[in-house]
């Protein structure tokens, strides 16, 4: 049990995960801590250890070692006591296909111990909060990809979990669907729902979350804010030039002529520099550039982002 | 709703209560669901029923056609509709089993994923395997119930089943075999994937099937036979379904049957190993 003072919800000690014929562990030694009312995102690649975490603290995955506490109670010793505290929105579908929409939630209610007339004012509520109340009687096949994911998140918020899990919530939607879900977790997380959410999208991770955890290789990288770990790169702005020759050279001569520029490397047709206090950046690099004898093509500026963050760690890129 | 005060940060009920509700719960969507698919589970249970009567019992004796060996049928005080009608119960009980079990389950983990969310109900994943089997006992039970007036109506001219209900063995033995074959069911489902359905059939079901005594007596297969070894009537007591027709015989007919004190804890036994299994099974393809 956490102490009465701790607002942690979710504790993990060494938490490990090798499968069964795998030479690395999934996930290696993870120590995390998650506080009650946060939006705490797990970034990584594919294979970054991230699912087999949030299966492990759902009681999916049996780790090989470590601890997980979630809501005070062991997942691994007493995982059916610690089903009544989560919610769980997996990746894939996973609706009821034999009941309607409005049947997917009463029984939702009904199998965490509520009674027939609370489950069905709460899921007559979750319909109309969730916009989905003209459906009540369809069946879930009519649900479009986005309204489905919407039924999900109204299931699993059902029975007032202390803990929400998503597991990539907005993989396979839509733009439009994926703003309307980002609303609906902020929304839900202002009336006091912690959310997990593992995400490989980094625009997700820095929208939405108070916390991310950068995973690679079963390990957290970097864990702060989304603004924290991007100060962390130690750049305020991100160059990308784009010229025609050796990028190598005029990888050289950039760095020579401008020495606010803190690392720089090599991207497709061009190159892209991390730079700190970049007054007039821009014409100082195009002048470099073809003071080295070099035709720049194009050149922008961006700020860094979480992408940045993990490419500054791991030397790769997030998306494959 | 979801404000702070309302979310439970702690569990608030003994696993006990909680897994208590769930499996409520969970028995109470299979019989929602049953309801709602009345019509088609009817058909679909008796459409074989009927057509084993009407091509058995009306069809053949209208053509003259007798059953196989005819001399031994006629030599036998028992008629075909008698060992027959024990049998299409045992085997409606057996395709139920299959059906509401196997086939659900095997969808429900290839192809519609619906499992991973009902493993995330508040209590040990075995009671969640342990409903299905529940369930499918359940719609066992009723086909059972519809099935057994199919022989009685369907046939040709005094080739009436003799009925004599036994209602002590009606009252344990139906029960039992649901549950026997509903376990059946379990490790069938967990067992094959979606894509391997056409295998179960062809490889379990069909040979079960046949060779369950469905169109005749275990106790009059022993003139099959390898020099004084009686190879058939031993071979097929590895079939569960024959002890389910045995014992059909037994508490519906007064047609000659397996010793009672054989049927029963053979069936105990199947059931016994066939959860154990199944549940087994279910355990490693939701957990990882």
């Amino acid at each position: 049990m956490t102490s009465p003072t701790s607002h942690s919800i979710i504790r993990t000690e060494g938490l490990s995960k090798t499968y069964p014929g795998a030479d690395a562990p999934a996930v290696n030694s993870l120590d995390l801590t998650v506080e009650q009312g946060e939006i705490f995102g797990l970034l990584g690649p594919n294979g970054a250890g991230k699912t087999t975490t949030a299966g492990m603290l759902t009681t999916r995955v049996i780790p090989t070692s470590g601890r997980a506490i979630v809501a005070g109670v062991d997942v691994v010793t007493h995982p059916a006591k610690a089903k009544q505290s989560i919610g769980v929105v997996s990746q894939t579908n996973t609706l009821d296909r034999q009941l309607n929409v409005w049947e997917n939630l009463y029984f939702h209610g009904r199998l965490f111990g509520m009674g027939a007339a609370e489950s069905r004012a709460t899921a007559d509520q979750l319909l109309e909060q969730f916009q989905l109340a003209k459906w009540a009687k369809a069946s879930v096949y009519a649900l479009s990809g986005g309204m489905a994911q919407r039924l999900m998140v109204a299931r699993s918020i059902f029975h007032r979990p202390a803990v929400l899990f998503m597991d990539e919530p907005t993989a396979g939607l839509d733009p439009q669907s994926r703003l309307a879900l980002w609303d609906i977790l902020r929304t839900l997380n202002a009336a006091g729902q912690t959310i997990l959410l593992t995400t490989h999208y980094m625009e997700e991770a820095d929208q939405l979350c108070h916390r991310v955890a950068i995973m690679d290789h079963g390990r957290i990288l970097a864990l702060d804010t989304p603004a924290g770990l991007k100060r962390s790169v130690g750049a305020d702005s991100i160059v990308l030039i784009k010229a025609e020759g050796d990028h190598d050279a005029l990888a050289a001569a950039l760095s020579a002529a401008l020495p606010d520029v803190t690392k720089i490397r090599t991207v497709d047709q061009g190159l892209e520099m991390h730079v700190r206090a970049a007054d007039r950046i821009l014409a100082r690099a195009i002048a470099a550039a073809e003071a080295a004898g070099f035709d720049v093509a194009d050149i922008s500026l961006t700020e860094p982002t979480l992408e940045t963050v993990f490419i500054n760690l791991t030397g790769k890129e997030l998306r494959d | 709703m979801s404000t702070t005060d309302t979310i439970t940060l702690h569990p608030s009920r003994s696993t006990f209560a909680a897994s208590r509700t769930a499996l409520g719960a969970l028995l109470l969507r299979d019989v929602v669901v049953l309801r709602k698919n009345l019509g088609e589970f009817v058909v679909r249970t008796l459409i074989q029923p009927f057509l084993l009567c009407f091509v058995f019992l009306f069809v053949f004796p209208k053509i003259g056609q007798s059953v196989g060996g005819g001399t031994h049928a006629a030599a036998s005080s028992v008629n075909f509709a008698t060992i027959l009608v024990a049998g299409v119960v045992g085997i409606s009980i057996m395709f139920q089993g299959v059906q509401s079990v196997a086939l659900q389950m095997s969808q429900e983990f290839g192809f519609t994923r619906e499992i991973e969310d009902r493993v995330q109900a508040p209590c040990p994943i075995w009671l969640v395997a342990l409903s299905k089997v529940l369930g499918g006992c359940l719609q066992g039970l009723i086909s059972a119930a519809i099935v057994l007036p199919i022989a009685s109506v369907v046939h040709a001219k005094g080739v009436e089943a003799d009925l004599s209900l036994r209602w002590l063995l009606i009252l344990t033995l139906v029960p039992l075999s649901c549950l026997a074959m509903s376990s059946l069911g379990l490790v069938l489902g967990t067992s094959f994937e979606p894509r391997n359905i056409g295998l179960m059939f062809g490889f379990v079901v069909l040979p079960i099937t046949f060779l369950g005594g469905t169109y005749y007596q275990w106790t009059r297969l022993a003139p099959v036979k390898v020099g004084g070894f009686h190879w058939l009537q031993t071979l097929v007591l590895i079939n569960p379904l024959i002890y389910v027709n045995e014992g059909m015989r037994a508490a519906f007919t007064s047609a000659p049957h397996m010793h009672l004190y054989i049927v029963y804890p053979v069936l105990l036994g199947f059931c016994a190993v066939f959860l154990s299994i199944g549940l087994r099974n279910f355990r490693r393809r939701v957990l990882s």
